[in-house]
């Protein structure tokens, strides 16, 4: 590449052409203005949200204060972090599973394991009301308990992400390193400790990202799975687009948006920018 | 790197302790609850809260009305629609992130995946203030049309009517628009990876000797990169056939989806039985779907 720099355009500079610096450009316009729109719009001192009238807090302030937008942010948090925990742990292990062991059935339960990826939200969601309702799961419970379905729906699709992503770090690995911890005289559970679980450490934090923000993001599992005592974010913030739109939602949307951006620039001081883009 | 895998029988203990939890949870609750609405599938109302798995095909049969198969049809045709636009904006996308200057490319990328990142329904609520009748798509419009009449009459026509808002969400036109805005990402990430990992030197290769863009664009990029672009419109096409939220929120009363109709047999119209095989039917066409682009991947590799 270093060599074309010199000349003016070169054939494969097509970040040069100014069409295409065009077209990448009107692409990321189309992609955040809207959001930016958002955001600038949730200091404005204005209920009907479209001219500039001033610069508020305002509606942060309310939405701090809506006492049932609290809670379903907190909900959603609390979620998302159970969610994450045992989807690791169960994306990790299957990953492992599916690398390092031949087993009957073997095609069967990799099928199945991608399936939560394929089958289409609203199916699933569709499945656990069902479900749920089936076996009569207690409603009702003490706080982080009520959330129980829904983490139990959010778990299982996000573990299948994080086995894929950790499967394919899993790749790399030198299965010589492992074995020469066992010649040395490691223990299976050593081995697993401080040769394998090292290398996979990568995989585990992308796992971890894709599924925190798969679980924050979910709409319509939750909504098939949420009664009215637990409410998440997404589920309010759907019905107050639904019957009411007020500029609280700005504010809450803007809270959201820099939570995402707060968490991706902390993945990328953990990860590097390159790391972040290869999840995908 | 293919070390050769280890045989279950001769590690069952590390087998046992690795194999377990996961297979447990996928059983229980994945295999076990999409069972339970296969089942519903056959079953029909025995009261107002009483389901009754009887084996009829019943809610098959009704699933062929033509009012829903024109749904049906409708949402594969809007889900296609959407995948070929996301294709078309996202491949020139995909194209310069590859070749950008190395320093680059990380933040062209961080900046395609930081919106797949945010809030679906955030993205989803921003759309649609920006496109309400008093957003700022509608005032930009307004603004051309003002402009357009000016000149109309600077040489000496009749001035255009004065602009009224156009309806720009509730239609049609509002779910095609708010399905890119959501799967464009979906799409550039896939395609982005396949033009990765072409050889650069090909490309080169066909221009020096003397072929234009186009046609190394179209005899060499593209068949190289068809993997990758077959990944994206899967990537894109799947979760646009089955969405809710974007038709429901953007939609008008004829812009419904095939996850509405679902969604309504659940909620309002208390239909599960129907509900329930009318969602099966749309894990049928994802299979098919996902059948067809596999046996289009195998075929290749067979003629080698």
């Amino acid at each position: 590449m270093a060599i074309f720099r010199t000349r003016a355009v070169a054939p494969l500079e097509y970040t040069r052409k100014a069409w295409m610096q065009m077209w990448v450009g009107a692409t990321l316009l189309f992609l955040y203005a809207p959001l930016i729109v958002l955001m600038i719009f949730s200091f404005n001192d204005s209920k009907r949200n479209v001219v500039w009238k001033g610069f508020t807090f305002k509606y942060y302030e309310k939405a701090l204060g809506n006492d049932s937008l609290v809670e379903a942010l907190t909900n959603s948090l609390t979620i998302a972090f159970f969610a994450t925990l045992f989807s690791l742990v169960l994306g990790a292990l299957a990953a492992v599973m599916l690398w390092r062991f031949r087993f009957p059935l073997k095609g069967v339960v990799e099928g199945s394991i991608s399936l939560p990826i394929i089958v289409p939200e609203i199916c699933l969601g569709v499945a656990y009301l069902i479900f749920f309702a089936r076996i009569d799961w207690p409603t009702g419970m003490a706080w982080p308990l009520n959330l129980s379905a829904i983490t139990i729906a959010h778990i299982t699709f996000c573990f299948p992400f994080v086995a894929m992503v950790v499967r394919s770090r899993l790749a790399s690995f030198n299965k010589e390193e492992e074995e020469a911890a066992k010649d040395l005289g490691a223990t299976e559970w050593q081995t697993f400790r401080d040769i394998l679980l090292p290398h996979m450490k990568p995989g585990l934090i992308a796992g971890a990202l894709l599924a925190f923000t798969l679980s924050l993001d979910d709409f319509v599992i939750t909504f098939f799975t949420s009664g009215p005592e637990t409410i998440t974010f997404p589920v309010k913030v759907y019905s107050m687009v639904r019957f009411s739109v007020t500029p609280e939602v700005n504010a809450a949307s803007t809270v959201l948006i820099v939570l995402t951006v707060v968490l991706t620039a902390i993945a990328l001081k953990m990860q590097g920018v390159k790391a972040i883009a290869e999840v995908h | 790197m293919a070390a050769p895998l280890q045989d279950w029988r001769t590690q069952k203990r590390p087998f046992a302790a690795i194999a377990s939890m996961p297979i447990f949870w996928l059983v229980l609750f994945f295999v076990v609850p999409m069972a339970v609405v296969w089942l519903y599938s056959f079953g029909e109302n025995a009261g107002p809260a009483d389901i009754v798995i009887s084996g009829t095909l019943e809610n098959y049969k009704r699933a062929t009305e033509w009012l829903y198969v024109s749904i049906f049809l409708k949402s594969l045709a809007v889900s296609a629609l959407v995948t070929l636009i996301c294709l078309i904006v996202g491949f020139p996308v995909a194209m310069a992130i590859t070749f950008a200057p190395p320093n680059w490319r990380p933040w062209l990328l961080l900046g395609i995946m930081l919106p797949f990142w945010t809030n679906l329904l955030i993205r989803t609520y921003a759309l649609m203030t920006l496109m309400g009748t008093n957003g700022y798509a509608n005032k930009a419009l307004g603004a051309l049309w003002g402009g357009a009449s000016w000149l109309k009459t600077l040489v000496g026509m009749q001035p255009l009517d004065a602009w009224t808002p156009a309806q720009l969400l509730y239609n049609n036109f509002a779910v095609v628009l708010g399905l890119v805005y959501v799967h464009l990402p979906f799409m550039v990430l896939p395609l982005y990876a396949a033009l990765d990992r072409l050889d650069k030197s090909l490309i080169e290769a066909s221009l020096d000797l003397g072929a234009s863009q186009i046609s190394t664009l179209n005899r060499i990029i593209m068949p190289l990169a068809g993997p990758g672009i077959a990944a994206g419109v899967m990537i894109t096409l799947v979760p646009a056939l089955g969405a809710y939220l974007t038709p429901d929120l953007m939609g008008g009363t004829d812009s419904q989806m095939i996850a509405n109709v679902i969604e309504r047999q659940f909620k309002r119209a208390n239909d599960w039985p129907f509900g329930a095989a009318l969602s099966f039917l749309l894990i049928y066409a994802m299979f098919i779907i996902v059948a067809l682009q596999s046996l289009r991947r195998g075929q290749p590799k067979r003629g080698e």
